[in-house]
């Protein structure tokens, strides 16, 4: 099972951009290698995240073959109210990692 | 002692360069045309402007596995005026695209991640406007050992 680790600030000024920084363990197949008898090793990456903030989508993103394995991804949102964020990941597999926090907006 | 170049040596010699400099562009034209078609695709064969794009990348990367990328665009991302989706386009990879993201009228349209490269090639980052136009940049990444695993 992979292992995400998430970075969000846990309190903002309205109005306030804030970075949320990233990462998960997954190997990201790419489905371009061959193993030692010369078959190809069949794809297995994570192929979409998504992120809600207050439950809406603020952020999401498709990632192909090319994203380097243990994908790390920062980007940044506006504080706008107090709630959850919750990031989501999407395996080629059919399984869903999830991880998130809090921020509280003053 | 004294060396002889045979003409038929000579002209051999230049032919094979000839032909090799024939070869190259025409394989970089494939790639590109095949990141161009892909593009197409994408932003419903908009063209794209130069400008409003940055793609920071390192000029060489040692190891094409990790390649650190970031991306963002000149936009006050306000509901008016926001970037709606920045495809990520790496034009000598065995598959070209890389990313794309969507992004809402919140924070700034800046995002940072690592991608593999199989060799030294142009990377394209072009970003789609709430007002319908579309932006690029671009960026050369020479690669010293290619990502692709083998």
């Amino acid at each position: 099972m992979p292992t995400p680790r998430v970075k969000i600030p846990g309190t903002a000024a309205k109005g306030e951009v804030f970075e949320i920084k990233a990462t998960i363990d997954h190997d990201m197949e790419s489905g371009q290698r061959k193993n030692k008898e010369g078959k190809p090793i069949p794809r297995k990456i994570i192929n979409k995240f998504v992120v809600t903030y207050a439950g809406n989508e603020v952020f999401s993103a498709d990632w192909h073959g090319a994203i380097s394995a243990n994908p790390y991804i920062s980007f940044f949102l506006t504080a706008t109210e107090s709630g959850p964020i919750e990031l989501k990941w999407m395996d080629d597999d059919g399984s869903v990692y999830t991880a998130g926090g809090a921020i509280t907006v003053s | 002692m004294k060396t002889t170049v045979s003409r038929r040596t000579v002209l051999a010699g230049i032919g094979a360069a000839g032909a090799a400099a024939a070869l190259a562009p025409r394989v970089a034209l494939a790639d590109k045309a095949a990141a161009d078609e892909y593009l197409g695709k994408l932003t419903g064969g908009t063209a794209a402007q130069d400008g409003k794009v940055k793609l920071k990348l390192p000029q060489i990367a040692e190891n094409g596995n990790t390649v650190q990328f970031t991306v963002t665009v000149d936009s006050p991302m306000t509901p008016e005026n926001y970037v709606k989706t920045i495809h990520i386009v790496a034009e000598g990879n065995p598959a070209p695209g890389v990313a794309s993201f969507h992004f809402t009228p919140t924070g700034k349209p800046e995002v940072t991640m690592r991608m593999r490269l199989s060799k030294t090639q142009d990377v394209r980052a072009v970003a789609m406007l709430s007002d319908g136009s579309v932006w690029q940049g671009s960026q050369e990444v020479k690669v010293t050992i290619g990502g692709c695993g083998g």
